[in-house]
């Protein structure tokens, strides 16, 4: 039986003393989980071991945690697969970050997750209540069932850049629950869902597409791809301008890129803030306001050099036959009837090629 | 201390729709969880919900359904209550939100389950308890105003009045170790199974027994306890469920010999037969050498004959249960599975309207209940039914009751006698062995001797086991002496409560000599309804639990030979 070194962060509010790491040495196939490991040291070793778990089989949502710099279930990943992202050969398990500790490996989703979550009034708001059931579309409701997958782990939200950089940030499990009702055709409200998103400072626009929540969820609800969905259905369905211009900011790449095939920072500024009409918004007192704001900004990246003058002045253009490309992806996009989007539960996992799946659905992917 | 009219202990589906029908009902109400809501292991059930909702269905053939599915031992008029009222209920979770699957004109879509006549189980892919159990969480926060949640507190002990009522329970806060008198008019269990008594089990770390025994200890009965529900698709892996979804969807039962065996036993019904029937016929196979993989102790389960775009929509879960977990892809090869625990059908005596006969003020609604409308066996996708609409009701009268009588006070001398319980507890020397041994223990042997083939023998060798080791959970050791989530020190509490309850488990199958639905006596192979065509209770006496007899209601269908 193969063994393996838990590295478990140790933290208890009543010693008064400063957190530490226990290295503890459990033995198991490969194939058991990080919470086997962990439960087998409670059992043996040390029973106050404080970590929270019920099912044992990636449901109830109750031990998500960081292993190996990584948010997940413990029960849900592989003590081979922890290994794999060891640097010293051992398992280091820790609380999931953005969060308070409460003890050990348990934190305070109270204060964190939940408070999130009911920011977006989390509960269907229905119009008239039929005699029987609201007659709806299959695909809406399987295409709701990806954001009902979430189980309020919090492990995208552990693991959340945009959240450490800006801790009032909505947050992607909050904006998944969101798209659960935004997506869902008994709710009455989404309009006024979207707007108030939209004009939270710390709301739609706030994710920077990372993919840490993507990669983090255990469940395949794929936080990040919901908040593109919000952003897209605020946008283009429902022409709404937040007051963060995060949607004209949106439109100015989708511009930018369809007319040169490359992005030109110099322009996506202007045009975030004054629109892309034909002066392109350089006139718009607006963007006279932010580009000033930037300046300092500007000016440290430059000395930092993460922006080179040369190559920012220069234009932004992709010779003929690749903008040729751009413009043939556009125009697919656009001919569509409707809007593609991916959704685990109707295209299933793509790997293998799955015949059964019409290839357009897949390229939704893209759309 | 807290006061309410309505305290409700648990928070899974039953709890919460308890919860929400008493707030309905003008009551205070507060709800108990020694986990968070969402986190209850109602988020556990897969398949779906049944309900005679479709117009070419009734609620008799349903009711009908589960009356032979319990093996005649079902109370017929509790069946019928929850039959009849199924499809406003399943209308209402659409109404407030479950995203229930759709066919193609738009209406709710029904699957095929084991024991059915009809397809009348409606779902939410194979996450339908947790579809559901999330949404009431979304209803229970829309009502917040009303309902106080006490999330991660673990009840101790239920008070009893001085005329004999139950007054609420004594609870702690596992975040700070602070203990509190819960004063409430009507209270009502909602905590679940007993899972952990057996191991390997489906069920989850929480499902200790916690509300059977508190009940018992205050004089409560508890009915049909011998009766265990095995799951015929577990994993031999590790004991992880594979939904009935699966069946229900098309899939075969092959034994190692490659045949499809389920014609000999149920040639009607096939894979679809009663659970009890199913996971019998497994366990026949394996014990006569015809098992499947390489210790020929399991059964495959051939999933990969449902279409695959189908599995995707329908039974994701269970793709990434098999590839996670038993590292098989089930979309293209078959998965070894085999009966195993899951499910306990009886529990606390109760009445339609969740009231304990004996203990008045006291209420019990889901697993933890019998009312008894499973019998001998479930139906599958009948236990999300029962906690709905017994749930509801419990949380109704409940409500009603407390409109008409004055808050009781618990004396904080009844606090005392818990903080310094668990104070002795956390205090104890370290001389007894390990919680996790002595479970462990308990677990393996109930899940030998008192499995899907019961013997005298096997059963008399475990009643002694269990005794010794309810002796035994007494001293067990304790590692944590903190106050903050000492969560080594409820451990040893709910140790108590499985060795308790077990003891009746066991009993209760020792005293029916007969085989009937999870029953099956290999000494007494046959049905026998001359002598046990009827409940067995047992009560907590002054030395053990004592035995009791309770008739089984019929209205309209009288006993007959059980085919599928």
């Amino acid at each position: 039986m193969p063994e393996y070194t838990l590295r478990i962060r140790r933290y208890n509010p009543e010693t008064g003393a400063a957190p530490y790491w226990d290295n503890y040495t459990v033995e198991l196939e490969s194939h058991r989980s990080v919470l086997e490991g962990i439960l087998q040291v409670k059992d043996r070793f040390d029973a106050s071991i404080g970590v929270r778990c019920s099912c044992r089989a990636a449901i109830c949502g109750s031990c998500g945690m960081t292993i190996n710099g990584k948010a997940g279930l413990a029960c849900h990943t592989h003590l081979s697969e922890a290994m794999a992202r060891s640097k010293d050969g051992t398992i280091h398990v820790e609380p999931l970050g953005n969060m308070p500790v409460i003890k050990d490996l348990i934190v305070d989703m109270d204060a964190v997750h939940w408070k999130k979550i009911n920011r977006v009034s989390p509960w269907l708001i229905s119009g008239d209540i039929p005699e029987r059931e609201h007659i709806v579309s299959r695909e809406s409701m399987v295409d709701v069932t990806q954001p009902m997958a979430c189980i309020q782990c919090g492990s995208c939200v552990g693991d959340c850049l945009a959240m450490e950089a800006d801790p009032d940030f909505i947050g992607p499990a909050a904006l998944a629950k969101a798209y659960r009702f935004v997506g869902d055709p008994r709710d009455v409200q989404h309009e006024q869902r979207l707007k108030d998103l939209a004009d939270d400072p710390s709301g739609l626009y706030t994710c920077t597409h990372c993919f840490k929540c993507i990669e983090a969820c255990p469940k395949g609800v794929a936080p990040m791809n919901q908040i593109m969905r919000l952003r897209r259905i605020a946008g283009q369905d429902h022409h709404i301008e937040d007051a963060n211009n995060g949607e004209r900011h949106e439109q100015a790449f989708v511009v930018l890129l369809e007319k040169y095939g490359l992005l030109d920072e110099l322009a996506v500024v202007p045009r975030s803030y004054g629109g892309n009409g034909i002066t392109a918004g350089k006139f718009s007192p607006k963007t006279a306001e932010q580009g000033l704001s930037s300046l300092s900004f500007l000016g440290k990246a430059v000395l930092r050099g993460k922006i080179k003058v040369s190559t920012a002045i220069r234009p932004h253009r992709l010779e003929a036959s690749a903008l040729a490309e751009v413009k043939k992806i556009y125009q697919d996009v656009k001919g569509r009837e409707e809007r593609l989007e991916l959704n685990l539960y109707i295209t299933g996992y793509d790997e293998d090629g799955d015949p059964q799946t019409a290839p357009a659905e897949k390229e939704g992917a893209t759309a | 201390m807290p006061s309410h009219d309505v305290l409700i202990i648990g928070a899974g589906l039953a709890g919460q729709r308890a919860a929400l029908e008493a707030a309905k009902a003008g009551a205070s109400v507060a709800i108990l969880s020694k986990v968070h809501p969402v986190r209850s292991h109602s988020v556990a059930a897969a398949g779906g919900i049944n309900a005679a909702v479709k117009v070419t269905d009734s609620w008799e053939s349903h009711a009908y359904d589960t009356v032979k599915g319990s093996d005649f031992l079902g109370d017929q008029d509790a069946i019928e209550v929850m039959c009849r009222e199924a499809p406003g209920e399943v209308l209402h979770l659409e109404h407030i939100g479950v995203t229930f699957h759709r066919d193609e004109t738009g209406q709710m879509d029904a699957r095929a389950f084991g024991g059915a006549s009809a397809k009348r189980t409606f779902y939410v892919a194979d996450i339908t308890g947790q579809a559901i159990l999330h949404v009431l969480y979304e209803q229970l926060t829309k009502y917040s105003d009303q309902i106080d949640k006490y999330e991660e507190w673990f009840s101790t002990s239920l008070i009893v009045n001085e005329d004999g009522s139950c007054g609420g329970c004594i609870a702690r806060d596992i975040r700070t170790g602070q203990m509190e008198v819960f004063n409430a008019k009507s209270t009502i269990l909602a905590n679940g199974g007993a899972g952990q008594i057996f191991k390997p089990t489906t069920n989850a770390l929480i499902c200790t027994a916690d509300g059977m025994a508190q009940a018992y200890d205050i004089g409560a009965e508890l009915m049909d306890m011998e009766m265990i529900q095995y799951h015929p698709t577990c994993l031999v892996s590790n004991g992880f469920l594979i939904t009935e979804g699966a069946r229900g969807e098309g899939a075969h039962l092959i034994n190692g010999n490659g045949e499809r065996f389920m014609s000999k036993y149920a040639p009607n019904k096939l894979e679809l037969a009663s659970r009890d029937v199913v996971s019998r016929a497994e366990q026949t196979e394996i014990n006569e050498g015809r098992g499947a993989g390489p210790n020929k102790d399991g059964i495959y389960l051939d999933i990969t004959v449902v279409p695959k775009k189908r599995v995707h929509e329908a039974l994701r879960e269970i793709v990434n249960i098999g590839k996670d977990f038993s590292g098989v892809d089930i979309t293209k090869e078959p998965i070894l599975i085999r009966p195993g625990q899951h499910y306990i059908m009886g529990g606390v005596r109760t009445d339609v309207d969740g009231q304990v006969p004996n203990v008045p003020g006291l209420y019990a609604a889901g697993e933890v209940a019998c009312v008894s409308v499973h019998g001998g066996n479930r139906l599958g996708a009948n236990s999300l039914l029962d906690t709905l609409i017994f749930g509801k009701r419990s949380g109704a009268h409940a409500a009603a009751r407390a409109s008409d009588i004055s808050m009781p006070q618990a004396p904080t001398s009844r606090l005392e006698v818990d903080r310094k319980k668990l104070d002795k507890i956390i205090g104890r020397e370290r001389t007894g062995r390990r919680i996790s041994e002595i479970k462990d223990e308990l677990g393996t042997t109930m899940n030998k001797n008192c499995a899907v083939y019961r013997t005298e023998e096997n059963l008399q060798e475990q009643l002694e086991i269990v005794r010794r080791l309810k002796e035994e959970a007494k001293t067990a050791a304790i590692d944590d002496k903190g106050t903050i989530f000492n969560q080594d020190v409820l451990g040893a509490l709910e140790l108590e409560y499985m060795t308790k309850t077990a003891e009746t488990i066991v009993l209760g199958a020792i005293e029916r000599k007969e085989s009937r639905g999870a029953q099956s006596r290999a000494d007494f192979p046959d049905r026998d309804d001359e002598n046990f065509l009827k409940h067995f209770t047992f009560h907590q006496g002054d030395g053990g639990p004592v035995l009791g007899e309770a008739p089984i209601t019929f209205t309209k269908w009288e006993p007959e030979v059980r085919s599928y």
